[in-house]
């Protein structure tokens, strides 16, 4: 090769390293923004926040009084509407999603349920609490209750469940799925004997991507009624005198975090604004913890699959 | 030839008692298709190989033993298999698959271990039966273990994972897992395609041990294989079965054009 070639191939080649350099720059560049973005919002409401933070406020009702209110009934609430709601999601959303992908038959019907169950994640979420004001609240004669929000709030993330439970079925090599076939195992005896099992880290992590989402929507659950001021808590489930376990908390009134945040941002005082720092700083870390104890139970529960 | 390929003198006709055969096989992969009018017998406690180039049906063949196409849409079965001693036929709708897995088991091509500790992988075929007497699985999975010549490797440690053995252990663990329900025939579908030689030598030993407890039906694109291992080989070109005999008649005085082509590596 003569000179002037490699030349030419040493410029094109210096010209590729240089539109490397830039893409890497710019990707680096997104990437900044994004996560720079919410450190920001996040160190802002913890620098306001903060200096509330104490044992009592998360042991206080809240109260006209800025310095006195505190978030007891709002983490009790979200707690237990997350209880609810997971206890209606998972097996609804693993049973559908285990029968789209095991069970169903290629048929025009399940590609038109397919299609629309991921259309569903995209739908507006006061739209599934005017469906369940409508529905569970009236028609059902619910009322404005942790169960009611529980139910409106597993419909929501129903898809992120299904579609979950669907790509970790899907990661399951074919020739695990025939090995359990091929020793006379019937489609039940494969599905919870080798799918269900091995699929279980990646619903389990849909799920808690799902719950932590749903611990921070406001707008069904303001839709279907969750007060703002509550001073005090549902009914405790277990008591002393028969019938030792009740569900009344089910039906009681009740709040949740964002809604308590939501309501002290709307008071002119500047001692609740701190307030709904503090509780946003709090909101945060829940979610955040959420998503941790997700990364870490994937990591405990996928050491053992390996194929 | 016959030094290189180190066979065995011909087997007497009395001795053999025929365990499977099928009868005008055709198979379709939707409009495909891929076997036409097979007519292959299967003899008890002897090993048939079947060999021939890519595409031409041999593991389509395999897995029709087993009904393991029933699991995919589309597919199509014509003509019979039928099983011996009570000359059923096992493609008949009204035969369950599942019933038909349980007396024929099958060893893929790449060793294919559940995630599960190696006791349990050996044990599921005998939970999917119905079995839960601690002592009789314990007794059953040693006594499979010893069969795969695996026992002495890993009966200190049957609660570890499967998939933590080296390839060749986890084709000798499947093998265990499939005798492990005491079939009546085993499929293997290129076991040793993906081991390095010494594993792919340990299981050949395996094969030559395992005929006089089973009938063994065995795909392999290797030829030398063919020779080392089975009794008899059947010959494949697509979907077609070319020719059929006693493995030694196939390798030095093979009856068609076609075969010889193909042994003599005129193509391949």
């Amino acid at each position: 090769m003569d000179q002037q070639a490699i030349a030419r191939i040493r410029a094109v080649i210096a010209a590729g390293k240089r539109r490397d350099l830039i893409f890497a720059g710019l990707g680096v560049l997104a990437l900044g923004i994004g996560i720079l973005t919410f450190l920001t919002l996040f160190i802002d409401m913890a620098v306001d926040g903060l200096g509330r933070l104490s044992v009592e406020f998360f042991t206080n009702f809240p109260s006209r009084r800025a310095g006195q209110a505190g978030i007891l009934s709002a983490w009790v609430g979200s707690t237990l509407v997350m209880l609810v709601t997971a206890v209606i999601a998972v097996p609804l959303g693993v049973a559908a999603g285990i029968y789209l992908e095991e069970y169903a038959k290629k048929h025009w019907i399940n590609d038109v349920i397919e299609i629309n169950i991921s259309n569903l994640a995209g739908v507006p979420s006061i739209v599934y609490g005017l469906l369940a004001l409508g529905l569970f609240v009236y028609q059902f004669g619910l009322g404005q209750s942790i169960l009611t929000a529980g139910m409106t709030l597993a419909l929501l993330i129903l898809p992120v469940v299904i579609v979950a439970t669907r790509e970790a079925i899907r990661a399951i090599p074919g020739i695990i799925r025939e090995g359990a076939y091929a020793l006379g195992a019937s489609k039940w005896q494969t599905v919870s004997d080798h799918i269900l099992p091995y699929s279980m880290p990646g619903i389990l992590t849909g799920v808690i991507i799902g719950l932590a989402r749903a611990i921070g929507e406001t707008a069904p659950v303001i839709t279907i009624g969750a007060l703002t001021f509550i001073a005090f808590l549902p009914p405790a489930p277990v008591s002393a005198e028969p019938p030792f376990v009740n569900f009344d908390w089910l039906m009681s009134p009740f709040t949740v975090m964002p809604i308590q945040m939501f309501n002290w941002t709307s008071r002119p005082e500047a001692a609740f604004h701190q307030n709904a720092a503090a509780a946003g700083f709090v909101l945060v870390l829940m979610t955040l913890g959420m998503n941790a104890l997700a990364i870490w139970l994937r990591y405990r529960l996928r050491r053992n699959i390996k194929w | 030839m016959a030094a290189v390929l180190n066979v065995g003198a011909p087997t007497p006709a009395q001795q053999l008692v025929p365990k499977a055969r099928t009868k005008n096989l055709n198979f379709h992969y939707g409009s495909f298709q891929a076997l036409k009018n097979i007519d292959l017998p299967v003899y008890e406690g002897k090993v048939t190989a079947l060999i021939g180039p890519s595409g031409c049906g041999k593991s389509t063949l395999l897995r029709a033993f087993n009904r393991m196409h029933d699991l995919y849409p589309g597919n199509r079965y014509e003509g019979e298999i039928r099983l011996y001693p009570e000359d059923v036929d096992l493609l008949s709708p009204e035969v369950d698959p599942i019933e038909v897995r349980m007396r024929i088991g099958m060893v893929f091509q790449k060793p294919n271990p559940f995630p599960k500790s190696i006791f349990e992988n050996v044990a599921y075929g005998l939970r999917v039966r119905g079995e839960k007497n601690r002592t009789a699985l314990a007794d059953k999975v040693e006594a499979a273990l010893k069969g795969a010549a695996l026992w002495n490797e890993v009966n200190k440690r049957l609660d570890e994972l499967a998939v933590n053995l080296s390839g060749g252990q986890q084709q000798r663990l499947c093998i265990a897992r499939a005798l492990a329900t005491d079939p009546e025939i085993v499929l293997f579908d290129e076991p040793t395609s993906a081991l390095d030689p010494i594993a792919t030598a340990s299981i050949e030993e395996l094969i030559h041990e395992l005929k006089r407890h089973v009938t063994i039906l065995i795909v392999t694109h290797n030829m030398q294989q063919a020779a080392r291992v089975s009794d008899f080989t059947a010959y494949m070109y697509l979907g077609e079965m070319i020719e059929f005999g006693e493995t030694n008649e196939i390798f030095i005085k093979p009856k068609h054009k076609r075969t010889e082509d193909y042994i003599t590596g005129r193509f391949g």
